[in-house]
């Protein structure tokens, strides 16, 4: 469980980050989603009991990120941007050597398990400074596990990775978030549209959309878009079509389709179908398309972030 | 404190790894060495010739390893934390479930365990010496020398973690650590030489006025005061320093 009241972080006379509140619970997955430089590290950061925040409280697991920051640590499974790691330990040592620090009764077979659990056991005895970027972050990502953490912050997670270590590592991070509070930062939009129960759009510090996925998708679109495919030449039906109530901004894709929005409520798609076939055309399409995720992201993070559609 | 050894040891299993903590720690085992066996055989010289000689004393060494010691910590301890802050493992480790003055007081202990070997190897010079003398060396004095330069080793290293940890760099944090180790040994002990009274706050203040004080024989209440001090101070400011770097 995280929970944030007005979290404020100030770097000298730069505000990193404004006022932020929100709250992830136990087993959901809320992704954080923005730009560079937009607030997501020095938030986990914060969170994570690296350093507290100038103003603003925040509680994870239960504890107070400031006056519990140990209890809060030991809970807390962590990934940095920058996986931290040792690179003339092994791979196996650097792993136990973070299970003596937090004091795991069974330490070697934690560290065994968490190997395990980003397939890593083979490497166990090599060298940190042998290995390669995406194995790196898988071992980061075994020390953020070893403890079990209530709560896993996760700081870009799959940079570096091949693809398919990155379907392995996203398997992994489901399946934790199925019992556990995952926060994890990218900004690869498809990741958090895969992943995330809630996705929080952060710009300039402040939070500027939260929402699932989905919602966040029916919100920001103003007018709802659809798409029109017929067998013959489309661009024939535009002056029926753009003649009926409602129809605005009809326009031909480059694949042939018509392309037309209208305002949400007044579905005009029945009439649509209708004059297609009453013009004599055989209708093969007619559906709602949405805003992929990529457009409300640059659409809110472009000035400061408006939450209405204007085109 | 569990906590400060799994740190320690971490730290000393890296000196041991470490090719650059090798060569300071036989660069000075070779250079005492070197300067035990000139000694002996120049005193035995000498015994030849002028039938009677004094016996060099179980301090032999340590004035020279002292000295050593200047340029020898600054070199082991300027990575201490600076590395740590370089490789972004200091996130790590302050992300983990431990207190400021556990990473520190381990990092520190860790050094001094490592140069603590070092002194105990030279232990050979003494032993051998002993063998070598009629009717052997002052047994009482010679503990004190070791004790001296264990406490100064001490408080060397706790200067040097405390430096490191308020540094990016670990060049910046050598050369620091060196001018301040200098200061505190030589500099510091110039005004009571001028002055006609007053001074004994400086030399009370130098460091080699309590080692030499301790290399005669005597081990003073005050010195051993001023030692642990010294060494306290040191972790103190380096926890200070970690501690003031999440503020930032």
């Amino acid at each position: 469980m995280i929970r944030t009241n007005g979290l404020t972080k100030d770097y000298g006379s730069r505000r990193a980050i404004e006022n932020l509140t929100f709250e992830a619970k136990q087993g959901e997955v809320v992704g954080f989603l923005g730009p560079n430089g937009a607030g997501k590290t020095t938030t986990m950061r914060i969170l994570a009991g690296y350093m507290p925040p100038s103003f603003g409280t925040a509680q994870v697991a239960g504890f107070d990120i400031v006056e519990e920051s140990i209890e809060v640590r030991r809970r807390v499974g962590y990934l940095p941007e920058t996986v931290p790691l040792y690179p003339d330990m092994t791979v196996f040592d650097y792993l136990k050597f973070m299970a003596d620090l937090r004091h795991l009764p069974n330490g070697d077979e934690m560290v065994d398990n968490a190997l395990e659990l980003v397939q890593m056991e083979k490497r166990a005895d090599g060298y940190i400074a042998n290995l390669s970027k995406g194995m790196r972050q898988r071992i980061g990502l075994a020390q953020a596990l070893l403890h079990k953490p209530e709560v896993l912050i996760l700081d870009e997670p799959t940079i570096g990775l091949d693809p398919a270590q990155v379907v392995e590592v996203r398997n992994i991070i489901r399946d934790i978030g199925k019992e556990r509070t995952v926060l994890l930062s990218t900004h690869i939009l498809s990741e958090a549209q895969q992943l995330c129960d809630r996705v929080l759009i952060i710009n300039k510090g402040r939070i500027v959309a939260e929402d699932t996925p989905e919602n966040l998708q029916a919100r920001l679109v103003g007018a709802e878009r659809s798409i029109l495919r017929v067998k013959g030449d489309a661009e024939e039906l535009i002056p029926q079509i753009s003649k009926l109530n409602g129809v605005q901004d009809i326009k031909v894709r480059s694949d042939g389709a018509l392309e037309f929005q209208f305002a949400p409520g007044v579905d005009v798609r029945p009439e649509v179908a209708r004059t297609v076939i009453t013009s004599g055309f055989d209708l093969l399409e007619l559906s709602p398309i949405g805003l992929s995720l990529e457009e409300i992201f640059l659409e809110l993070t472009r000035d400061g972030g408006s939450t209405k559609k204007e085109r | 404190m569990r906590n400060v050894w799994t740190i320690a040891r971490r730290e000393i299993r890296l000196f041991f790894a470490s090719p650059v903590a090798y060569i300071i720690g036989l660069l000075i085992l070779l250079i005492t060495g070197i300067y035990f066996v000139l000694v002996i055989y120049l005193a035995g010289q000498s015994a030849f010739t002028s039938g009677s000689a004094s016996a060099p004393g179980p301090d032999l060494i340590i004035g020279l390893m002292v000295f050593l010691f200047l340029f020898a910590v600054p070199a082991l301890s300027m990575r201490l934390m600076a590395d740590e802050h370089r490789n972004g493992t200091l996130e790590l480790l302050l992300t983990a479930p431990i207190h400021e003055w556990e990473l520190v007081i381990g990092k520190w202990l860790g050094s001094f365990l490592f140069v603590f070997i070092i002194i105990a190897i030279t232990f050979i010079y003494p032993i051998v010496l002993n063998s070598l003398v009629t009717p052997g060396i002052d047994q009482g004095l010679m503990m004190a020398n070791y004790l001296a330069i264990t406490l100064v080793a001490a408080a060397f290293l706790a200067i040097g973690t405390a430096i490191s940890s308020f540094f990016n760099n670990q060049f910046a944090a050598f050369f620091a650590t060196l001018a301040v180790l200098f200061f505190l040994w030589v500099v510091i002990g110039w005004p009571s030489v001028v002055m006609q009274g007053g001074g004994a706050v400086f030399d009370y203040l130098s460091m080699s006025k309590h080692f030499s004080s301790m290399q005669s024989g005597t081990i003073a209440l005050s010195d051993l005061v001023y030692y642990l001090s010294l060494t306290a101070l040191g972790l103190f400011l380096g926890t200070v320093a970690i501690e003031t770097r999440r503020w930032k």
